[in-house]
C-alpha cells in the first residue's frame, strides 16, 4: 500500500434496510474499502447526534449516517427525524470548525447493496482528500487524553 | 462525558472468532485476531479467546457453552456472520450453558470484512476493530427477557390466487380460521385464465376449480372477495387489518347467483381483466362460470342506472330481489395473527416495445390473449384465430422473452416464458396444425418433465430459431411477404439475418411485479427487491417469510414462478404460520424504550415523536411514560429526550457510545496502518 493518508469512517446503519444492504454487498461480494466500520442500531431515528460527535473524538475522520428511503421507514416516519437531526448536525459541526463533508446521510434499501458500497467507496476517496480531521485529538501516545493532559501539565506549571 | 472503557472491566468475557471455513479465514487472519483479543483485550476482561472453523456448528456452539460453565464467562461475543444470521444460534447456546441469551454478541466479520474487502492486513486490523467493538459494547448487555406475545390463531391471505387458495386451505384444514382477501370479484387469479398447464397439458380450470370450491365452502375459511386491504395495525400475533368491502350492489346475503341479473343486463363492456380485452362482459357480471364466490357484481362505471338514471333491469328480473343499489363500500376490521401476502404478479405490457408492434399490427396477440384465445371457455371458444375473428393461421411466430432477460426493460429471467411458449407451439400444431416458430434467447426447461416436454413439441416439428428478435413488421419486401407479418431476425446459431412472414405473432411477455407492489409493501411493512418483487427473509433458507415478523410472502410476489413453485411456496407458508399458531405465543425482542420518571422534565418533545402513540403523558404528574406493548424499539425518543430521561434496552447510549470507543481502538492513528500494510 502507498504512503497516502487511511481515513476512519464509522457508519451507522438501521437494522431493517441499510445493514441488510451491508449484508447483501457481503453476500454479492461487492468490493469496498476497509476503511468504514459499521454500528448497527434499530433505526437511524435512533441515531442520538452524540453518536456522531463520539465517533469524531474518537478519532473518525468521517460519519455515514444510512437509513431506509423515506417513505419506506421500518417504523413508519423516523427516518424524517434522522434526516432533520443530520441537517441540524451538519450546521453543528460546521461551528465547531469540522468540515460538513465529513458527515454524510445516505439512504439504502435491503436491496440496495451495490448502492451502499459505492456510496462507502465514494465517501471514503472524498473523506480522504479532505484529509485527516483537525479536531483535538482525545488520545494521545501515551493513550491518555491529549488536551486534558496538556492542561493539566499548564496547571502543574 | 467519561469514557466508557475507563470504567474497569468486570465482566469476564470469551471472544470466539469463526473461520467459516475459508468464508472468513481466507482473507482474515482470524488466529491473529484471537491471539490479538487475548493479549490487548485481556484488561477489559476478556478471559478466553478462541478460533474455530466453523462456530455455528454443534461443536462450535458446544465450545462456547463449555467455556461458560467451565470458565464462569459472563459475557459472549462471537465474531463470524451478520447477526441476522445467527444471532439466534448463539444466543441459544448461551442459554443452554445457562447465560442470559442477550449478554451474548454477534459481530460480523463475513458480510462486513472478509467478503466485502479483498487487502488481507487491512481486513484484519477491521476485524480486531469489529471484535474490539463487541466486547466494549457487550460489558453494557443486561441480562434481558424477551416479550412473549399471544399468537391470534385467525390467518390473513390476501390475493386469491393459486398460491393464496392453496396457503388458505392447508390453513383452514389444520383447523384454524382464515379470511381470503381478494381484489377481483372471484377467486382463481391468472391461473383462472389459462386453458392447459404445462408441461402435462390438464386443463387449468380441471385442477383449479375443485381448490376454488373447496375455499368457497370451507367452514374455516372467510371470502373477501371484490375487496383490498386498507390499514394493518399490530405486530406479530396481534394484526387489526381494516378490510374495504367494495360495494358490488348485490346483497350477497339474498343472491343465490342465478346470472339473471348478468343475462338482463343491457350494457356490454370490453373484459380487460379476465378475457384480457379479447372478449365482453356485462354491466353485471360473473367473471367466469366457475366464479367463487358466485355473486355478481355491478359495475359502477358501465351500469346504464348508474350512468343515466334509470334501468334497473337486473333488480327488475332478480328472482330474489338481490341487487341493491344504495350499498356503499364497507370498511370490517378483522384481528389476525399472520398475515401471507400471495398478491401475484401483472403482465408485461408489450407496447413498451414499440418495434414487436402490439397494439399497432392486429395480429401481434400477447401471451395472456393467446392463453384465452386457445381457452375452450374463452371468447373463440378455444378456436385459435387472428383478430378478424374468423381466419385460422397457417404460420405462427412466438417471441420469448418480451420484456424480460432485457437490459431496457427487466434484467430478470420470467421463468415461465420458455415452457409456456413451448405449450403455445404445441396448441397451434394441434388445433390449426400451422408451422410455428419459436424465437429464443436460450432454452430454459429446467424442471420435473419440462425437458421430455421441449423433446416432445421438436419433435411434432416446431421449428426453433436461436436469436432475438428485431423487429416485427408488415412493411412487405417481397410478395411471398404481402398481407403477413414478416419476423425479421438475427439466426445466431446459422449466423444468417432471417426474415420470416406468418400471420401471427405471439409475444411471450414478462411477468412484473403488481402495479402498487410498493404500496402493498409499505402497507404491510416489508420491503421491494430493486425489480419490485418483495423481499424474502433469506433466499434460499426462507423464502417464505419477510424481515417482519408476522408477514409471509407465496407465489409470484417474490419473483416469476410457475404453477408448482406457486403451490408449494403457499403451502410452506401456511407451513410456517401454523407453526406459530401452535405455538400459541411468540418471544418478541425485548428492545423497548423507557422513560425514568424521575429525571423526566415533562418537556413533551417525545410524545409527537412517536409514530405508534406509545408515549403518553400524565397531565397530573407532568411526565411521560412508553407503554412497552405498543412501543417498537426505534429509539428515536432516546436520541431526542434533552433530559437523557430515555433509555432502550438493548441499544442504550452506553452500549453505543462503548461500541464506538472499541471500533476506533485498533488503527486510530492513520499512519499505523500504512504500516500495517
Amino acid at each position: 500500500m502507498s504512503e497516502q493518508f487511511e481515513p476512519i469512517l464509522v457508519g451507522f446503519t438501521c437494522n431493517w434496510c441499510s445493514y441488510r444492504a451491508a449484508d447483501l454487498a457481503g453476500t454479492a461480494r461487492v468490493k469496498y474499502p476497509p476503511n468504514i466500520r459499521l454500528v448497527r442500531l434499530m433505526c437511524s431515528g435512533r441515531l442520538d447526534p452524540a453518536f456522531v460527535i463520539k465517533a469524531f473524538a474518537e478519532g473518525a475522520d468521517g460519519v455515514l449516517i444510512t437509513g431506509c428511503h423515506p417513505g419506506e421507514c421500518h417504523y413508519l416516519e423516523q427516518n424524517y427525524k434522522a434526516l432533520r437531526r443530520y441537517l441540524l448536525l451538519r450546521r453543528t459541526l460546521e461551528q465547531m470548525g469540522v468540515e460538513p463533508e465529513r458527515l454524510k446521510l445516505v439512504w439504502a434499501s435491503a436491496a440496495e447493496g451495490v448502492k451502499l458500497a459505492h456510496e462507502i467507496s465514494t465517501m471514503v476517496e472524498e473523506v480522504r482528500a479532505l484529509g485527516p480531521l483537525d479536531w483535538p485529538r482525545w488520545w494521545n501516545e501515551n493513550g491518555f487524553h491529549a488536551v486534558v493532559e496538556e492542561q493539566a501539565q499548564e496547571v502543574t506549571a | 462525558m467519561k469514557k466508557q472503557t475507563e470504567i474497569e472491566g468486570k465482566e469476564r468475557i470469551g471472544v470466539y472468532v469463526c473461520h467459516c471455513g475459508t468464508n472468513i479465514a481466507g482473507i482474515v487472519d482470524v488466529e491473529d485476531v484471537a491471539a490479538w483479543a487475548e493479549k490487548e483485550l485481556g484488561d477489559r476482561g476478556v478471559v478466553i479467546t478462541r478460533d474455530y472453523k466453523f462456530m455455528c456448528s454443534s461443536l462450535g456452539q458446544e465450545l462456547i457453552e463449555k467455556d461458560i460453565k467451565e470458565q464462569g464467562l459472563t459475557r459472549v461475543v462471537v465474531a463470524a456472520c451478520s447477526p441476522h444470521l445467527h444471532e439466534a444460534t448463539f444466543r441459544k447456546a448461551c442459554e443452554n450453558a445457562g447465560l442470559n441469551r442477550y449478554l451474548c454478541e454477534l459481530v460480523s466479520i463475513r458480510e462486513q470484512v472478509s467478503w466485502v474487502h479483498t487487502d488481507k492486513v487491512a481486513a484484519t486490523a477491521k476485524a480486531k476493530a469489529v471484535v474490539a467493538g463487541g466486547v466494549e459494547r457487550v460489558i453494557h448487555h443486561e441480562p434481558l427477557e424477551a416479550l412473549h406475545v399471544p399468537i391470534h390463531p385467525a390467518t390473513m391471505v390476501v390475493g386469491g390466487g393459486i398460491a393464496g387458495i392453496q396457503a388458505a386451505i392447508e390453513i383452514a384444514d389444520a383447523g384454524f380460521p382464515v379470511y381470503l382477501v381478494e381484489r377481483e370479484p372471484s377467486i382463481g387469479g391468472h391461473m383462472a385464465q389459462f386453458d392447459k398447464t404445462f408441461p402435462t397439458l390438464d386443463c387449468a380450470a380441471c385442477i383449479l376449480t375443485p381448490k376454488m370450491v373447496t375455499a368457497g365452502t370451507h367452514p374455516n375459511i372467510k371470502i373477501f372477495s371484490y375487496s383490498e386491504v386498507t390499514n394493518v395495525d399490530g405486530y406479530v400475533g396481534n394484526f387489526t387489518v381494516t378490510i374495504r368491502k367494495k360495494a358490488r350492489y348485490v346483497n350477497e346475503e339474498l343472491c343465490t347467483g342465478c346470472g339473471i341479473c348478468q343475462e338482463k343486463c343491457p350494457a356490454k363492456v370490453i373484459d380487460d381483466i379476465y378475457e384480457a380485452g379479447l372478449g365482453y362482459r356485462k354491466g353485471a357480471y360473473i367473471p367466469f362460470p366457475q366464479a367463487v364466490p358466485k355473486f355478481p357484481v355491478i359495475d359502477k362505471a358501465n351500469c346504464v342506472f348508474f350512468e343515466r338514471g334509470t334501468c334497473k333491469a337486473c333488480q327488475k328480473f332478480c328472482p330474489t330481489n338481490a341487487i341493491d343499489f344504495d350499498q356503499e363500500d364497507e370498511y370490517v376490521t378483522v384481528e389476525v395473527g399472520n398475515i401471507i401476502l400471495a398478491t401475484g404478479y401483472d403482465l408485461f405490457d408489450p407496447r413498451q416495445i414499440s418495434q414487436y408492434g402490439y397494439g399497432r399490427l392486429a395480429n401481434v396477440f400477447t401471451s395472456m390473449e393467446f392463453e384465452r384465445l386457445s381457452n375452450a371457455a374463452g371468447p373463440t371458444n378455444g378456436e385459435i384465430v387472428l383478430r378478424d375473428g374468423v381466419t385460422k393461421p397457417t404460420s405462427v411466430g412466438i417471441i420469448h422473452c418480451v420484456g424480460s432477460r432485457d437490459r431496457n426493460y427487466n434484467n430478470y429471467c420470467s421463468v415461465i416464458c420458455c415452457m409456456q411458449s413451448l405449450k403455445f407451439a404445441h396448441l397451434v400444431h394441434e388445433r390449426t396444425g400451422a408451422t410455428v416458430y419459436n424465437f429464443y434467447i436460450d432454452m430454459r426447461t429446467a424442471y420435473k418433465e419440462y425437458d421430455e416436454f421441449y423433446q416432445r413439441v421438436l419433435e411434432e416439428g416446431t421449428l426453433f430459431v436461436r436469436g432475438k428478435v428485431a423487429e416485427v413488421t408488415d412493411a412487405a419486401r417481397l410478395s411471398i411477404e404481402e398481407g403477413k407479418l414478416i419476423i425479421q431476425v438475427e439466426d445466431t446459431l446459422a449466423g444468417v439475418q432471417r426474415r420470416i412472414p406468418v400471420d401471427m405473432v405471439v409475444l411471450s411477455a414478462a411477468m412484473i411485479p403488481r402495479h402498487d407492489a410498493h404500496d402493498v409493501a409499505h402497507l404491510f411493512g416489508i420491503s421491494c427487491s430493486a425489480n419490485g418483487w418483495f423481499i424474502e427473509k433469506h433466499p434460499k433458507l426462507d423464502p417464505v417469510a419477510t424481515m417482519t415478523e408476522g408477514i409471509f410472502i407465496a407465489g409470484c410476489v417474490q419473483g416469476p414462478k410457475d404453477i408448482p413453485s406457486s403451490v408449494a411456496q403457499g403451502a410452506a407458508a401456511s407451513a410456517r404460520v401454523l407453526g406459530r399458531i401452535q405455538q400459541g405465543e411468540i418471544a418478541l425482542e425485548p428492545v423497548r424504550a423507557t422513560v425514568d420518571q424521575s429525571i423526566c422534565s415533562g418537556c413533551r418533545i417525545c410524545n409527537n415523536l412517536c409514530p405508534f402513540n406509545a408515549i403518553l403523558f400524565h397531565e397530573d404528574r407532568m411526565v411521560s411514560e412508553i407503554n412497552a406493548a405498543l412501543c417498537q424499539g426505534c429509539g428515536t425518543c432516546i436520541a431526542a429526550c434533552p433530559a437523557g430521561a430515555i433509555t432502550g434496552t438493548g441499544f442504550s447510549n452506553e452500549q453505543i457510545f462503548a461500541q464506538i470507543e472499541g471500533l476506533m481502538r485498533v488503527n486510530f492513528q492513520h499512519e499505523k496502518m500504512t504500516e500495517l500494510a
